[in-house]
């Protein structure tokens, strides 16, 4: 994804995109050849201002508006999450993680893509962006232990496999109301198979140290934390647009893989019903 | 659906007699020049759909004009995946552990999980089966097997990731959806067994936005292209 790409989108829906940044074409493509010099750490926030200035707040799409501080709403909660986690270990390894410094380095990966997506949101929304929650409940209203307690490296990995699993399903979720959107929609996909990567590693890390489960969702929910219900709910599903995946076309497809095929959506409603626990709205 | 369907797919044959290789005016001339001619050529494709198992030379068309188009590139693709991950679990690789060889098995499942539905979803018009071309992957080496799993994995995202944008039906990007953060569940898999943190390294997301990579159709199956016989031929789609 590079940002003529996103203009080049956006073009096809907004013929005028251009115009909007500015009123010569000629004077955009300079920008992008200023650009080039840029250090890369800049184009995140040139990014941004170049959206906002385009379409001002009041013509991004309500819509287009609506998902994007949805989906900022999440992620400035994810990495604060990641955040907290890593200052609770004051850059030590993590206590009871039987990885050591991989896990350490894998939190710190992770949690640097959160805050890049909390950065790239918030220069597409532009000034009127919804802001962090000053604080998180992350026990989620005393559901879990605290996870950042020593001690209790297990429960937060199982955390974060439930904050992970529930942003690839809200990202999901989202993508019917950015039909037709261009780059916005592909910048949210591109963010919705980053969620599922960090998703298959978070498990995958819960795998190495001592629980059973696997980089993809098996049935329903699976993460062994009963509370965690609500963000699996669906995913057992083994019907895809009114056909059985089971043994589909004679198939060896069992239950199992017919649910771990596919990922299911969670809609709005119920994703705000999963975070509110921990505070967030 | 189904009518819908055969209607879009009469549209397609319709189109594609006067579009494709020959101009409307010397193929009537070639066909004899009468509505009998056309009627014939018509039987003649009609023959081609009902034996859709047999590409033949002239290879199979992904059409971008409608999101058949779409779904038909990722029923290729998925017919590529699901070939290679059938014969990774046929012929393990030497010593693979047990761990290893399950994760396979349950990718190989997935894989085909998709391959079938995209089959039996577009029905009548579904592209034939593509002959596979593995013969630069070594079935009995682990790092020639997760080399090529990790390239598979990655591109699929990547395509899929670029799919979404041409997609007009909702109901087709939520699916197509549903099966992407599967991909990449598997792409971040094979990360770490190559190489452990990997998982989404700068080769696959950019580390300023956090970004994964999106591809074009062109630009994927220039690097599919290599490990299928079969000629794929793209229409309707502009980069």
């Amino acid at each position: 994804m590079n940002i003529v790409d996103i203009l080049e989108e956006i073009e096809k829906v907004d013929g005028e995109v251009y115009e909007r940044f500015s009123p010569r074409r000629t004077a955009m493509k300079e920008f992008f050849n200023i650009g080039k010099k840029v250090s890369l750490a800049a184009i995140p926030m040139a990014l941004g201002s170049m959206f906002t200035k385009a379409y001002g707040q009041s013509t991004l799409p309500s819509g287009v508006k609506a998902v994007l501080q949805f989906a900022l709403t999440l992620e400035h909660f994810e990495a604060a999450f990641y955040t907290q986690a890593l200052k609770a270990t004051g850059g030590a390894d993590f206590p009871g993680s039987a990885q050591g410094t991989l896990d350490k380095t894998a939190i710190g990966i992770i949690s640097g893509h959160e805050t890049s997506h909390v950065n790239f949101l918030k220069g597409v929304i532009g000034s009127d962006a919804v802001a962090a929650k000053a604080s998180y409940d992350w026990t989620a209203s005393g559901a879990f232990p605290n996870p950042f307690a020593v001690g209790n490296y297990g429960v937060f990995l199982a955390v974060a496999q439930a904050l992970e699993d529930t942003g690839v399903r809200a990202y999901k979720g989202q993508a019917p109301a950015l039909v037709g959107q261009g780059g916005v929609l592909t910048a949210a996909l591109n963010i919705h198979s980053v969620e599922a990567r960090h998703a298959a590693k978070i498990r995958y890390m819960r795998a190495q140290n001592g629980f059973a489960i696997k980089p993809w969702i098996t049935g329903g929910n699976d993460s062994g934390v009963p509370n965690a219900a609500a963000v699996y709910a669906g995913e057992e599903t083994t019907t895809q647009a009114t056909i059985s995946i089971i043994g589909i076309n004679a198939t060896a497809v069992n239950a199992a893989a017919a649910s771990e095929s596919f990922d299911e959506p969670l809609t709005t409603q119920q994703v705000l019903d999963i975070v509110k626990l921990f505070g967030v709205s | 659906m189904k009518n819908l369907q055969e209607e879009k797919e009469m549209l397609q044959e319709e189109s594609s007699i006067f579009n494709s290789t020959l101009q409307r005016r010397s193929f009537l001339q070639y066909a004899g020049a009468g509505a009998a001619g056309i009627a014939l050529i018509a039987a003649g494709c009609k023959k081609d759909r009902n034996n859709p198992m047999e590409p033949g030379k002239t290879g199979v068309t992904l059409d971008f004009k409608d999101d058949f188009g779409v779904l038909n590139y990722a029923y290729a693709l998925e017919q590529l995946e699901a070939a290679f991950y059938i014969q990774v679990a046929a012929t393990p690789y030497a010593n693979i552990s047990a761990a290893e060889l399950a994760y396979f098995k349950d990718i190989q499942f997935h894989e085909i999980a998709h391959r079938e539905f995209f089959k039996n979803a577009l029905g009548a018009a579904a592209i034939g089966s593509l002959e596979v071309d593995f013969s630069k992957i070594n079935f009995a080496d682990r790092t020639s097997v997760l080399g090529t799993a990790k390239a598979f994995e990655d591109l699929g995202v990547s395509a899929y990731n670029g799919a979404g944008s041409l997609l007009k039906s909702t109901v087709y990007l939520t699916l197509a959806g549903k099966i992407v953060s599967v991909e990449a569940r598997h792409a971040a898999y094979i990360r770490e067994l190559i190489s452990p943190n990997s998982f989404s390294n700068v080769e696959v997301v950019d580390m300023v936005n956090g970004l994964d990579k999106s591809r074009n159709p062109l630009e994927v199956l220039a690097i599919a292209g290599g490990f299928v016989k079969t000629k794929i031929n793209v229409t309707n789609f502009n980069a």
